[in-house]
């Protein structure tokens, strides 16, 4: 009986240490105390893993249709609102009209000049002109945003990935201003009414915090590939960057890529084969 | 001492009614605020922070501004300003309880907002500049309460108010340094992105503080006893004119620096606020509105003629307070965003419920400031008076 209500506590124990996992720095500051939570850092079974992720986006494979299903599947798979969605007016009565220059968007299509507003040549080759360039976060190495957070509320993680914690965030907005991407939207209202179909697996935001691609962290954890990437046909690629036999890695090397504003010394991790 | 505060005349009643007023208005608009979040302002993806930041910036500067007759008077012995001096603390803390209402609006999650100190963050510059901000509120208050009852009791301050004094100094230097530093160390941001963007914060601050404190003397002298001076006010004058023109010539070196080297990335944001960008131009009038009131305003403390006629002063004070109010409040933030970092261009303007806000903030603060000058001036009329 004693025995029974030990292991009980045990396991109840343990689920309560890898909820802790899910947030690092609470996981950080714990392991430094206790010591115990290191039962934590063993990841899932099949989960994807790396020393630093990366992100390849091969842009001759890129077309409208791809750049549109790209969008629509990480868009719906993490819950983001679509400004442009009519809103349910029995779920939610007297809905204010929408501003759309305060939107929400993770990955996004940009001509050119403004993905790489720092490479304009003025007789730049007119293929690249009018091809669609996808742009989200860059998951750079030295993140201005994870230094710029007054709360840790984003953070990097040890395999390169920035997330954040959407319950920490104050809404500051401090890591918009640090982003050199424009990567990071900040919720002005209540995305929910403008969810079209809202999917379990991943929660839905409150208004007042920040968001921004997580390289699909959660699925990831579970040995599947982002979202992006499934819907890419085979236009994006992610792996380890720091493992030189990786996918990743090969494509670097076999191709001419580019990354953006890299003088600035962040250092993306999502590099353009042009 | 607060039970001054209670006894006024009809005048004093009306404007803290007044007062009361615009702060309950700020405070039913920013219910809805709170309620449906900051879409109710002109922010956007792409400018992210509007108007309370860069009232919240302002005001930094004019906090830091009362270092300017702390310094003569604690380190040069200047006696001319020992009736001044309480109304320079005084405004500061007025100043600073503006700028914490002004960061607590802008949360997006204002009910989190103690997570700055559950999770201090040492590498992010916003997690210094709640400590220096809150440090020199806290000087302020208490050096500028204790000095005030020593002066009622006519008796000499406590000896421990001197090293808080001093300490002050450097504090109010690093308010708008570190507040500075929020902007400059962006490496995204080509506007902000200078070395002399603190040093230009503070001469705004020397000027915008101390042409705001002459105006103040003004309206104590025309309602109270009590009398601040008018050497001190010409010598508060000299001040603001040496930092507006120190202003002024940080802002060449800056249009200098970017125009002629001409790097787009930094030049497209002076480009867009002197002469407008792609067409976009709604901060063009604003901008040369602003540098024609510092300007004019510089000449006008220039020359003695003008700076020591006394019906001149307060309007020269008011140009330049205003002026530095349009460069740091409308296009330090503004142009810093505009535009963003994939060059597309997305104005600002606030919308109403946020001018109401701010309106509502500026009240609480003027609501402070009188109660704190009432005391001020009332104590020093019983006691010279």
């Amino acid at each position: 009986m004693m025995k029974k209500s030990k292991r009980s506590f045990l396991k109840v124990a343990g689920i309560a240490a890898i909820g802790l996992g899910a947030f690092p720095a609470i996981h950080f500051a714990s392991s430094d105390s206790h010591g115990t939570a290191h039962t934590v850092k063993s990841p899932n079974e099949g989960a994807l893993l790396a020393h630093r992720w990366g992100m390849v986006i091969d842009t001759n494979k890129i077309t409208d249709e791809v750049v549109e299903n790209i969008v629509e599947a990480c868009h719906k798979a993490h819950n983001v609102p679509d400004f442009n969605h009519e809103v349910d007016e029995e779920k939610y009565p007297k809905t204010r009209p929408v501003n759309h220059k305060q939107e929400v968007k993770w990955i996004w299509e940009e001509g050119f000049h403004y993905a790489f507003p720092d490479k304009e040549d003025e007789f730049l080759a007119e293929r690249f002109h009018d091809l669609p360039f996808l742009v989200t976060c860059n998951h750079c190495k030295n993140a201005p945003c994870v230094k710029a957070c007054p709360t840790q509320a984003t953070f990097k993680r040890e395999d390169g990935i920035v997330l954040m914690d959407f319950h920490r965030c104050i809404g500051c907005r401090f890591c918009m201003a640090a982003c050199p991407y424009g990567s990071r939207s900040f919720n002005f209202r209540d995305p929910r009414p403008f969810i079209d179909e809202t999917v379990s697996t991943f929660p839905t935001r409150s208004k007042g915090v920040v968001e921004k691609c997580n390289l699909c962290a959660e699925r990831l954890a579970k040995g599947e590939q982002p979202h992006c990437v499934e819907a890419s046909e085979g236009a994006i690629v992610v792996g380890d960057l720091e493992d030189p036999e990786s996918e990743v890695r090969v494509l670097l090397n076999e191709h001419y890529t580019i990354r953006r504003k890299q003088s600035l010394g962040t250092e993306p991790s999502v590099y353009y084969i042009m | 001492m607060l039970e001054i505060a209670i006894k006024g005349s009809k005048n004093y009643w009306l404007w803290i009614v007044f007062l009361l007023a615009v702060i309950g208005a700020g405070g039913i608009v920013y219910i809805d605020q709170f309620t449906n979040g900051l879409m109710i302002t002109g922010m956007s993806r792409d400018v992210s922070w509007g108007f309370y930041i860069a009232n919240f910036t302002f005001l930094v500067g004019v906090a830091a501004g009362g270092v300017m007759v702390v310094i003569p008077f604690y380190l040069h012995d200047y006696e001319k300003f020992h009736r001044i001096t309480i109304l320079g603390e005084f405004l500061a803390v007025a100043a600073l309880v503006m700028c914490s209402l002004f960061i607590i609006v802008d949360l997006g999650q204002p009910t989190r907002m103690l997570n700055v100190m559950l999770y201090p963050s040492p590498k992010s510059i916003l997690f210094y500049d709640m400590l220096v901000l809150q440090g020199y509120l806290i000087l302020n208050i208490v050096i500028g309460w204790k000095i005030l009852e020593a002066e009622r009791n006519q008796v000499e301050p406590p000896f421990w108010t001197k090293p808080l004094i001093y300490l002050s100094i450097p504090f109010a230097i690093g308010i708008h340094t570190v507040t500075a530093y929020l902007y400059c160390g962006l490496p995204g941001r080509g506007f902000w992105l200078t070395a002399i963007l603190a040093p230009r914060f503070l001469a705004s601050a020397f000027a915008a503080g101390p042409a705001f404190l002459i105006i103040l003397c003004y309206i104590i002298k025309k309602f109270t006893k009590f009398d601040p001076g008018w050497d001190a006010m010409q010598t508060l004058s000299k001040i603001v004119c040496y930092a507006i023109i120190a202003n002024l010539f940080f802002f060449l070196c800056e249009v200098f620096v970017v125009m002629y080297s001409n790097i787009p990335g930094h030049a497209a944001h002076i480009q867009y606020l002197l002469f407008g960008y792609h067409g976009y131009n709604a901060l063009v009038p604003w901008m040369w509105t602003s540098l024609t009131l510092m300007g004019t305003g510089a000449i006008f403390l220039l020359i003695p003629q003008l700076r020591n006629n006394k019906t001149l002063l307060p309007v020269t004070c008011a140009m330049i307070v205003f002026g530095a109010w349009i460069d740091k409040g409308l296009g330090m933030i503004s142009g810093g965003f505009v535009p963003s970092p994939l060059h597309h261009v997305t104005e600002y303007a606030p919308t109403g419920p946020e001018i109401i806000i701010t309106l509502g903030v500026y009240g609480t603060g003027f609501l402070v400031l009188t109660i704190l000058y009432k005391l001020a001036t009332q104590v020093k009329e019983e006691v010279h008076g």
